[in-house]
């Protein structure tokens, strides 16, 4: 017997007495804490593997000028003769006015990371006889890189924006036939044409973006699609990459521009995503319940067995209160032990499968560093749960009568 | 409550009903008058069914009376709660039962101890650990501080049970056939122990019995018939022997 205390004495001996049933419930538990603890960590990373793949180089948010629109010369009456079609107008290359205005406003909205300014355009690359139709974004590299993780895409080269200076994906350059150093002619539809010397090759995620991508200083951009000073649309992040339509919500109401989400763009994912995430959320919730059911039988069934103890400890003086706190304590160890072992359980899973499951690259679809903390979370939710699992037999225990549990 | 006496126990009119207010509510005491000096030995008997065990268990808080009142060391207990009640079963009552009830999961040096380390009330747990050691010196048990009880014979065990009620020094232990499952040799040498303990410390004692042979040798014999004390009077034999 140590300094613990009666309840802890009590509570681990009863434990440790019941060797079977606490082996079983705890082993139990830990099964449960080991799914739960797996499919987060699987579904983290399948879906934040396709959520990369996904975005890429987009950023989450554009804000960019309304379309410019036909308006019908005659409406009202069904008297007066109607047009028969309205023919969309073609886009022309519009800018924002007053946008370090709004982008300042953007900035300081809730949800919103980092804003960049961008002129995009589409143009030509040409180096030799190979010519390539590309999609221009000039900015301001120190804040794109806030907006979009450009540093780790990097293949090869530094990321550095002179003007003059391009950073090219690398089936461009293939494509060009140029290697890290080279220049090659960038053309804008506009007419604008200039010599640009490739800084970094880029690995934008999927062939299609890196065959089409070229990132130009802002300034340099402007001047090819002739819109000196100007921009074509801001970019945007968010801080919880699933909340961007809310923030584009909010961005929408203020600014009176065009917004564009992710989520909007690529609305199929979004729902996959959610979808799975309430499935998962269900899995996880079941599987604590039937938890929590089984240290609450296994406990209730404690109670029963051991009625003549509760009876002697209670004739000798212990209270309802420490009958009930030698139970809940058992709880709290059986959600504590089960706990640690499922996050071992769950640990040696994620390392066998991150072996076996992969991506169409051949890489782990999960990495092996996730969050750490989730270890804390699942341990201390695991103690409340065993405490909350643990009440109704602490209670049946504490309302034992001793006179009778003694009598037999 | 200076002015109710030196009595240790004083019952008036004591009734206990046990389904009260149902169909089958069946009055077990009919109305008990008793008192109990401290330091007394005392023998309860009387017939199965004649509410021994329920009167032990009023005396020993572990039921409450359905009417009259109990004082207990001067304090009138009838309307405690059920944590006053818990409290002073701890303070001032020790308990010996029938089967001994231990239990099986600490040793029996560990059984002695823990009255004390559910309230250590500023005992340290060494004091504690003596003090047990000491009781089971005491009652014989030297060799068998360690020992689960079942790996004690079911003497052996009741000189744990006796150890455990005395640890903390109660005025009054009350004991339910605490030789009802030993031989008579064993039986002998179990009640000879709690002379010895009432002798030597003044604890007294309140001892249901069905052994005449036993009840002849305490101070005091009252019987217990219907939920009526039939008789009650001192055993002179037993106070000027032994």
């Amino acid at each position: 017997m140590t300094a613990l205390g009666f309840e802890w004495t009590v509570a681990l001996r009863f434990l440790r007495e019941g060797r079977m049933q606490t082996a079983l419930i705890i082993g139990g538990a830990g099964i449960g804490v080991a799914v739960i603890f797996f499919i987060t960590a699987v579904l983290t990373g399948v879906q934040s593997d396709l959520i990369r793949r996904v975005t890429g180089a987009q950023p989450h948010i554009i804000i960019k000028p309304p379309e410019e629109t036909v308006a019908p010369l005659v409406t009202g009456d069904s008297d007066q003769p109607r047009l028969a079609a309205i023919q969309a107008r073609p886009q022309r290359l519009t800018t924002i006015d007053g946008w370090p205005a709004l982008a300042r406003s953007a900035e300081a909205t809730p949800g919103v990371l980092a804003v960049a300014p961008v002129a995009s355009g589409a143009a030509l690359g040409i180096k030799g006889d190979a010519s390539r139709a590309i999609v221009l974004v000039g900015t301001e590299l120190d804040r794109y890189l806030r907006v979009v993780r450009l540093d780790d895409k990097i293949k090869s080269g530094v990321l550095h924006l002179e003007p003059g200076d391009v950073l090219v994906g690398i089936e461009l350059a293939k494509d060009l036939g140029a290697v890290l150093g080279d220049r090659f002619r960038i053309q804008s539809a506009q007419g604008g044409s200039d010599v640009f010397r490739i800084r970094a090759l880029l690995d934008l995620g999927s062939k299609d973006l890196n065959r089409r991508y070229v990132y130009i200083d802002l300034r340099a951009a402007q001047s090819l699609l002739g819109i000196p000073g100007k921009i074509t649309n801001l970019d945007v992040s968010v801080r919880e990459l699933m909340s961007a339509d809310i923030v584009a919500g909010r961005l929408r109401v203020q600014s009176g521009q065009l917004i564009e989400s992710w989520i909007q763009n690529n609305n199929f994912i979004f729902t996959a995503i959610s979808n799975q995430n309430i499935m998962t959320l269900l899995i996880k919730v079941f599987i604590t319940i039937v938890v929590a059911l089984g240290i609450a039988s296994v406990l209730v069934v404690s109670v029963v067995q051991k009625r003549k103890e509760i009876g002697i400890l209670r004739a000798v003086g212990a209270t309802r209160r420490q009958m009930q706190s030698v139970f809940l304590l058992q709880g709290l160890v059986v959600g504590v032990c089960g706990a640690l072992l499922g996050s071992g359980l769950g640990f040696l899973l994620i390392i066998i499968f991150s072996r076996v499951l992969r991506n169409a690259e051949g890489q782990a679809l999960f990495s092996l560093d996730f969050d750490y903390s989730l270890v804390g979370i699942v341990v201390a939710s695991a103690a409340v749960l065993g405490l909350l699992s643990a009440v109704l037999p602490a209670r049946n225990a504490a309302r034992l009568d001793p006179a009778q549990a003694i009598r037999g | 409550m200076a002015s109710v006496g030196t009595s240790l126990i004083r019952l008036a009119g004591l009734r206990k009903t046990y389904n009260e207010g149902l169909p089958n509510a069946e009055e077990v005491l009919h109305g008990v008058d008793l008192e109990m000096q401290p330091g007394e030995f005392t023998a309860l008997i009387g017939p199965s069914g004649s509410g021994k065990s329920t009167l032990l268990n009023a005396l020993g808080l572990l039921e409450t009376a359905t009417g009259g009142s109990y004082r207990l060391g001067g304090q009138d207990v009838t309307k405690f709660s059920d944590n006053e009640r818990t409290l002073a079963r701890h303070d001032q009552l020790g308990f010996i039962f029938q089967f001994h009830h231990l239990l099986p999961a600490f040793s029996a040096l560990e059984n002695v101890m823990l009255p004390a380390l559910m309230r250590p009330q500023g005992i340290t747990e060494k004091i504690m650990r003596e003090r047990a050691g000491g009781l089971l010196d005491a009652v014989g048990l030297q060799d068998a501080h360690h020992k689960k009880p079942q790996e004690l014979s079911g003497g052996m065990q009741q000189r744990v049970a006796i150890a455990r009620a005395l640890v903390l020094a109660p005025q009054l232990v009350l004991a339910d056939e605490p030789t009802g499952n030993l031989d008579t040799q064993t039986s002998d040498s179990i009640f000879a122990l709690l002379r010895q303990f009432n002798r030597e410390r003044g604890t007294a004692l309140l001892i249901v019995t069905h052994d005449q042979r036993l009840a002849a040798q305490c101070d005091r014999i009252i019987e217990l018939v219907d939920g009526r004390i039939a008789s009650d009077h001192p055993n002179a034999v037993a106070g000027a022997g032994a």
